[in-house]
């Protein structure tokens, strides 16, 4: 069985090192932090303005003035700290954020990602993702390896408009974990139950060893 | 000088002319200036072009000013929860220039801080980059993006004092103090205008000099996502 959302969010949570200062998109990466392997801590980034994300509150414990990138209600942490959005992306764009794990729509061999638009369909725009792609240490993109017409989101080159070219490193999909290396894709570890005959059938991008 | 007004309406007045561009402070509907929206909303202000992270939802915060048709063109990174927005956008009626979020914060804060333009690698090869100047830094492409400088911003914030020193409370901070520093004027709304010498000089968030016209207000701030988890039941 290939992997689903939360087996993939666990694999990313691996991908986490001790006091690691992480960004969390929208989706299955939000679910990385249910899995933050124990021993490891971990500060959750909130590009609007906040380092040390807390949980959702209990309910009637809501605060109007604090919300995540998602805008939903959450709640701070001992240890956290708020800030303005040139600040927050000044963090950003100046690289102090070491990791980032974010969905996608397609990725390419070379570390392409689209995310955030499909022509012709409902633009809403790209909120934080070129800003993070570009800055942050490391891009994990968790997503599923065909769309749901059952096409390889793992391209040769993206066909939908980029967040960013480049800018990916590890490709966390419900089939298995590929590394952008030079000249393609690595193969790291497939899913439990998927073949590597399976993964390269799926899989548009060149695969190298 | 006198910044303290005793309502939007006040405020507003002498400021406002058709065509011009305000900087909105908020993220989605947290730290929005709802006051002085609404006011800009009776106001009748037309062919606004509003620089705003996100443009409200239908019946709150910008989509206030998106249902009366005062605006003419968004600078936004994000407006997926607005339907009368993409109405108004997929007709033609409305013009919509993508940021991303730090590149519009950023253009803000340069505005305000009197700096015309900026590098930036956000955005390189993709269509942000399109009509840009592209210039090499130590081996890594950036795109030149220009300082935003607004004719007004309107932006709020938790409390302030009578010189318009600024405290704001938790991530309703956001694009708030980026865009007061880009308007040529900067009118602020507060849930409480405190005594002056109330505030530690230590930790304003925005200093007064940015703030022109202040007003005290009451505030819906609405919730978008109302989000929550279980208590563990022993």
């Amino acid at each position: 069985m290939p992997w689903d959302r939360n087996q993939m969010a666990a694999r990313a949570a691996k991908e986490l090192r001790d006091g690691m200062y992480v960004n969390l998109g929208i989706g299955i990466p939000t679910l990385v932090s249910n899995y933050i392997p124990d021993g490891i801590t971990v500060t959750l980034q909130s590009e609007n303005g906040m380092l040390g994300m807390g949980p959702f509150p209990f309910a009637g414990e809501e605060d109007a003035d604090l919300i995540n990138a998602g805008k939903q209600t959450i709640t701070e942490l001992p240890h956290t700290a708020y800030f303005d959005s040139a600040a927050s992306f000044g963090m950003i764009r100046g690289g102090k954020i070491a990791m980032a794990i974010l969905g996608a729509m397609e990725v390419s061999e070379s570390g392409d990602l689209a995310n955030w638009m499909i022509p012709g369909k409902l633009v809403k725009g790209m909120g934080g993702a070129m800003d993070l792609v570009a800055g942050v240490g490391r891009v994990v993109v968790v997503m599923d390896h065909a769309n749901k017409h059952g096409e390889s989101k793992v391209l040769k080159s993206c066909t939908l408009p980029l967040t960013g070219t480049g800018v990916v490193d590890l490709i966390i999909t419900n089939m298995g974990v590929l590394e952008v290396v030079p000249g393609g894709l690595k193969l790291l570890e497939l899913a439990d139950g998927v073949t590597e005959g399976d993964l390269r059938a799926a899989t548009e991008a060149t695969l190298v060893n | 000088m006198k910044k303290i007004y005793g309502s939007a309406a006040e405020a507003l007045d002498g400021v406002l002319f058709d065509g011009m561009l305000i900087a909105a402070g908020g993220f989605g509907l947290c730290g929005i200036p709802e006051l002085l929206i609404d006011g800009i909303v009776a106001a009748g202000t037309k062919d606004l072009t509003v620089a705003s992270n996100n443009a409200g939802v239908d019946d709150f915060g910008l989509g206030k000013l998106l249902a009366t048709r005062q605006i003419k063109k968004m600078m936004s990174s994000y407006v997926g929860e607005n339907a009368e927005f993409m109405r108004q956008y997929l007709s033609g009626e409305l013009e919509l220039e993508f940021n991303p979020q730090g590149t519009l914060a950023e253009r803000m804060r340069a505005g305000g801080a009197g700096i015309p333009g900026f590098y930036t690698k956000t955005g390189v090869g993709t269509v942000i980059a399109e009509g840009k100047e592209v210039k090499t830094f130590d081996g890594q492409d950036y795109i030149l993006e220009r300082g935003i400088f607004a004719d007004l911003a309107i932006v709020k914030a938790w409390k302030a004092d009578a010189t318009g020193n600024a405290v704001f409370r938790k991530t309703a901070r956001n694009f708030n103090p980026p865009a007061a520093m880009c308007g040529r004027i900067c009118i602020m709304e507060v849930e409480e205008i405190v005594p002056t010498g109330s505030l530690d000089p230590d930790t304003i968030h925005l200093p007064g000099i940015y703030v022109h016209r202040l007003i005290q207000g009451t505030h819906e701030k609405r919730i978008e996502q109302r989000t929550v988890r279980q208590r563990e039941t022993a």
